[in-house]
């Protein structure tokens, strides 16, 4: 579900096909009928935005036909806990969650904690300096705090009240009931267009193929997340796969297929504004003052986060070397502090109204890239320096001379002040790197040729900046400086002046005190004598071995291939696998056997790296002033959870609900059929002139958008296009900009099959040739028709392949945890022809706009 | 050369290779395949051909076309939509109407009997020791006449050049011990290449497999050594109807009836110059 893995992820889906040889049933639940439709045993076409509602008649399947695997949610989800008393659910609150504030728009989530279990211990401090300055701070820290918790440690220190009968009114089980009571078959096809009896085969084969003896997994890519619930929509698979004990077993899981290359290695050693590398959070500027305070509010008591002090001084001893010390607190004082919410679109948003002087664009095209791509030329042109790097000259750094607003006179050329720099940029085959994909494995690429003319690799690129800047302050007394005067800058260069790709994983897997290479983060100390660049990737070249570059085939293996390339954590393939042996420590089948625990060594072996202490034994019950990992009791698998327990229920950690529930889409065509509420209330909205959002269903105006798009992508080209656009034989076999339509649609609005159309929302027209294709499906939604149009995004005006660019349809709005677009799902208008051009564009759309009372 | 149709087990035998290895070849198992055009693009890559007009055919994603003289892999999409028979839930019911998408990749078949090779009046188009049919560029003259002697319509000449190019099987590559390009690029092993006679046990197995699963549908084409072809060094597992793909139902060789007709020219040619003979004597009678 929301992932067409066999166009997206082509190398990664020989493997569901591998599976499907051997006999595994597929199933795609997906709005368009695509390539990975044409080969699964069934499709089920859905509508656009309505997952969650999916899911939950699974769940609802699931909790009704007592379904379930009993044992497994008993002892190791939170099912059995009881939530307070002044919890209310979105069946008492017509859509909304105890604690909501309309004013604000924000979730105050105290009373979605167990009943006896202490709140998060970061949720009573406010920081109350920059509330009036931003009003954006305690956005930026609830963010923190859903980071910390997506990954772990999500604080509740004392043992909340539980009823392992699972009968308590009160128990996270009967809550979760009495939420999906509604989520039946019925309502399923009404809100999905899904029949009730194609929902039944996939609920049947779902449940048949879960159990002790057999596991069933979810894939999901950028369909799910790219929504303003798109948290909600992973939550909904956990809590489903959790019932179904389909987590921490061979052959089960969630997988998050990612949108790119390394997409997964730049969230882990990341290119987010809030988090340091490993998932630590960026500290915060008025609340985290010295290590001490920030280690306070941000580690876990029990778990592997309980050691965050160790991986947060390892990693300052990492890029501060012999300069961190105890006496200045490990230079602490050097990394930057977050004010406020600086994700990319406040921050592109911020370059519209001036505030933004200078940007780096590495390997990304936002200029037709991103949701509201009109938006994102704006802030280009409001810029005073912007450097761009990348493989061809894309549409990012040309705006400013043949862009769109170039043409429809928006802009002109003389009135922008940025100035470009464009550096040609290295392919992975010209450099020596590590790819960190699906499944959190490392897998090393070796150069294969040189670079040609000025092309350099990023890693050049960044040594050489830090080595020039170093060199110009090496001087300056200016305390703000220091940080980069006392960084390590230090990595061997070859003959070409290329730094070592192999000194930085080095660096990353961390030594000790004699330089040798650590053997993972249990070796990591909080006394300064181990350097880490990252925490979970410690043992990554563990024995001097760079295990990323192990290429074992999978022929030549057991199933788990723990030999080829390198897995984070320990090179654990599954996480949480302690989950795949019962209480007791013994395989919970034959079949599915991973781990057990074995009495007479006193150890967890098996199949996989455990994903537990190696020696605690199922019995262990940790004493009450036990910490960090000793805190973990022998029977609780998910370690890096607070309670050792998969949440059903999330008692903290998440901005916009505690359990998934269905909203629509921030424009959608039709009305939430569950609640009064239409949409997340939580989600981050922008209202502005420049991202004008579709009215609501039912309201004035609204039909002038009737129709429903998704964005996609197709396997000969490539994201944004600045990888395949400019390549002859990519361009041969996708060489333009399309738009699929059903046949019914064509008829309705007079398309013709390989003539043009333009599809219109408030922010844009663009054009494209028309698909008609019966693979387009409409759905019925109640009595009326709904239909969805497929608009590719790797499109725009440079390049060999040519188009128009989807992302200048979408407006921003925003999954108020991860600050993720809804691109998956919009609202708009389509006619045949060619749209309008130069200015007659521009007066065109205030025309749409006006017709939707969107503007005067 | 030796016979011109009917089953032969050891075509490059035939053809006069003493020492050969064993004959290989293509099974493209259509029912794996994703349609995701890597072996297109390995092809070219390897190759160096040259990449060609950028037309949206409006073929669903098909914007190949065709086999040609720079295409030696051809991925065809055939949608198809599959009646379900739910009256009044047809186009707005969800899967009411059960969309078929087929995705196969093509390729030149290295016939057992090859007309194009049967024709070639240079010498440019021989049996290679693998039992592979290979165009050697510097001996082909642009004649064309194999063009039109392929049942299937693969071999072309290129434009602007004149001369005739179809797939080799990585005539280069096989000689180093590397797999063609398209077999090695190919991620879900729908283009398996090896020992003909293994990819045949192969491929029966892989169909029995889809029968017991109930995919009715499922049938070999190009695999029978008693085919009009004497059989493909390069066959394939098919969902439904060669026709469907685009595949001509019946190949048969074009050159298999030139021993017969031959001799059929031959009597002919007696009779014509029998008549005119005669013509002439009652001329000269008259
Ligand atoms: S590479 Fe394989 S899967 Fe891809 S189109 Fe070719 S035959 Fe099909």
């Amino acid at each position: 579900m929301g992932s067409n893995m066999a166009e997206a992820h082509p190398v990664g889906f020989q493997w569901v096909m591998e599976a499907k040889r051997k006999g595994a049933t597929v199933i795609h639940v997906d709005p368009r009928f695509t390539r990975t439709s044409a080969v699964a045993d069934l499709h089920v076409p859905i509508r656009a935005g309505t997952d969650i509602a999916f899911l939950g008649g699974l769940i609802h399947h699931v909790l009704e036909n007592e379904a379930w695997f009993t044992e497994y949610v008993r002892a190791y989800t939170n099912a059995p806990m009881l939530l307070r008393e002044d919890f209310a659910d979105t069946e008492d609150l017509d859509g909304l969650f105890s604690g909501f504030d309309p004013g604000s728009g924000t979730y105050d989530t105290t009373s979605w904690q167990y009943e006896g279990g202490t709140a998060p211990p970061a949720s009573g401090q406010r920081d109350l300096e920059q509330d009036d300055a931003e009003g954006s701070a305690e956005e930026a820290h609830e963010h923190e705090r859903g980071q910390v918790a997506g990954s772990g440690g999500s604080p509740v220190e004392t043992w909340p009240e539980r009823d392992d009968t699972m009968r308590d009114p009160r128990c996270v089980l009967q809550v979760l009931r009495r939420h999906y009571a509604r989520y039946t078959p019925a309502m399923v096809h009404e809100i999905c267009g899904i029949p009730e009896e194609t929902f039944r085969r996939v609920a049947d084969a779902l449940v048949r193929n879960s159990g002790p003896d057999r596991t069933s997994a979810f894939c999901y890519a950028v369909g799910w997340t790219h929504h303003t619930v798109g948290v909600q929509y992973i939550r909904a698979a956990s809590v489903l796969q959790s019932l179904l004990g389909n987590i921490g077993r061979p052959g089960g899981g969630i997988l998050a297929l990612r949108g790119h290359a390394s997409i997964q290695g730049s969230t882990d050693i990341p290119t987010l504004f809030d988090l340091l590398p490993g998932y630590i959070p960026m500290p915060h500027a008025h609340r985290d003052e010295d290590l001490a305070s920030f280690i306070e509010s941000n580690s876990g008591r029990k778990g592997f986060w309980g050691d965050m002090d160790a991986y947060t001084v390892s990693l300052l001893r990492a890029w501060f070397g012999d300069n961190a010390t105890a006496d200045n607190d490990w230079c602490f004082d050097h990394l930057p502090r977050l004010t406020g919410d600086h994700s990319s679109f406040r921050t592109v948003m911020d370059q519209v109204d001036g505030k933004v002087p200078g940007y780096f664009v590495i390997g990304e095209n936002p200029a037709v890239g991103t949701a509201n791509a009109r938006q994102q030329r704006a802030g280009l042109a409001n810029l005073e320096w912007l450097v761009v790097r990348d493989l061809n000259m894309i549409e990012t750094a040309t705006f400013w001379k043949d862009g769109p607003e170039i043409e429809t006179g928006e802009m002109r050329t003389e009135d922008i002040g940025t100035e470009v720099f464009f550096l040609p940029a290295a392919a992975h085959t010209e450099k020596d790197g590590t790819f960190t994909n699906t499944q959190r494995l490392l897998q090393w690429h070796h150069k294969a040729v040189e670079p040609p003319g000025d092309c350099r690799s990023d890693l050049w690129f960044y040594y050489e900046l830090g080595r020039r800047i170093k060199q110009r302050l090496a001087g300056s007394t200016d305390p703000r400086d220091r940080p980069l005067q006392d960084l390590t800058w230090d990595y061997p260069v070859d003959a070409h002046g290329e730094p070592s790709a192999d000194a930085v994983l080095r660096e990353i897997n961390g030594s000790g005190a004699d330089g040798e290479l650590l053997p993972g983060y249990t070796a990591l100390r909080n006394d300064g004598s181990t350097r880490c660049g990252c925490w979970i990737y410690c043992g990554v070249y563990a024995d001097g071995v760079n295990g990323s570059a192990r290429r074992r085939p999978g022929g030549e293996q057991d199933l788990v291939a723990a030999e080829w390339g390198w897995a984070w954590p320990m090179n654990r393939r599954v996480l949480y696998n302690r989950a795949s042996a019962d209480p007791s420590g013994k395989p919970w089948s034959e079949r599915k056997a991973l781990i057990h625990w074995d009495a007479d060594a006193g150890r967890w072996t098996g199949g996989d790296v455990p994903d537990f202490p190696v020696d605690t034994a199922p019995d262990y019950e940790p004493p009450e002033d036990a910490r960090a990992a000793e805190a973990i009791g022998g029977a609780e698998p998910f370690v890096m959870q607070a309670d050792g327990r998969a949440w059903l229920h999330a008692p903290a950690g998440l901005a916009d609900a505690p359990i998934p529930t269905h909203y629509e889409p921030a424009e959608s065509p039709v009305r939430n059929a569950l609640y009064g509420q239409q949409a997340n209330p939580a989600r981050q909205r922008f209202d502005r002139p420049d991202n004008r959002l579709h009215p609501e269903p039912g309201t004035p105006g609204a039909e002038v958008f009737p129709f429903v798009f998704t964005t996609f992508r197709v396997t000969e080209h490539h994201t944004a296009g600045g990888m395949s656009r400019w390549t002859p034989y990519l361009t041969e076999l996708q060489p333009e900009m399309f738009l699929e339509v059903s046949p019914a649609l064509a008829a309705e609005r007079g398309l013709e099959h390989g003539g043009w159309a333009h599809v219109v929302t408030a922010r844009s027209a663009i054009e494209g040739r028309v698909l008609v294709t019966d693979r387009a499906t409409p759905l019925r939604h109640g009595d009326r028709v709904v239909h969805q149009i497929g608009v590719p995004w790797h499109w725009g005006p440079n390049g060999l392949s040519t188009g128009d660019a989807a992302n200048d349809l979408l407006g921003v709005a925003l999954d108020p945890n991860v600050h993720i677009m809804e691109t998956k799902a919009a609202t708009c208008d389509i006619r045949p022809g060619r749209r309008p051009r130069g200015p007659a564009l521009v007066a065109f759309l205030a025309d749409r706009r006006r017709a939707a009372g969107l503007e005067d | 050369m030796g016979r011109l149709s009917g089953p032969l087990a050891d075509p490059s035998g035939d053809a006069g290779y003493a020492d050969r290895p064993e004959r290989v070849g293509f099974f493209t198992d259509t029912s794996v395949c994703i349609g995701c055009k890597a072996c297109e693009v390995a092809c070219k890559e390897w190759n160096a051909l040259p990449a060609e007009d950028d037309v949206l055919t409006g073929m669903s994603y098909d914007n190949t076309g065709q086999l040609g003289a720079s295409t030696y892999r051809h991925v065809a999409f055939v949608e198809r939509t599959v009646d379900l028979g739910m009256p009044g839930l047809a186009g707005d019911g969800g899967d009411a109407t059960e969309v078929r998408w087929l995705m196969s990749s093509d390729v030149c078949k290295h016939c057992t009997h090859a007309a194009c090779l049967d024709v070639c009046p240079t010498g440019s188009l021989i049996r290679t020791e693998h039992g592979t049919v290979l165009v050697q560029e510097d001996i082909c003259n642009g004649c064309g006449y194999c063009i039109p002697a392929c049942p299937y319509g693969v071999i072309d000449q290129r434009p602007g050049d004149g001369r005739a190019f179809k797939c080799t099987m990585c005539q280069d590559r096989l000689g180093v011990g590397l797999q063609p390009a398209c077999a090695t690029a190919c991620p879900t092993e729908s283009i398996r290449f090896g020992p003909l006679d293994e990819l045949r046990a192969e491929a029966d197995e892989r169909l029995a497999a889809l029968h017991d699963r109930g995919v009715d549908d499922a049938r070999l084409y190009g695999h029978d050594a008693g085919d009009g072809v004497g059989g493909a060094g390069a066959f394939f597992l098919l969902l439904d109807e060669p026709e469907v793909y685009g595949l001509p139902p019946d190949p048969v060789v074009t050159t298999r009836d030139l021993p017969s007709m031959w001799r059929h020219a031959a009597a002919a040619a007696l009779a014509v110059a029998g008549a005119v003979a005669a013509a002439f004597v009652g001329r000269t009678s008259r």
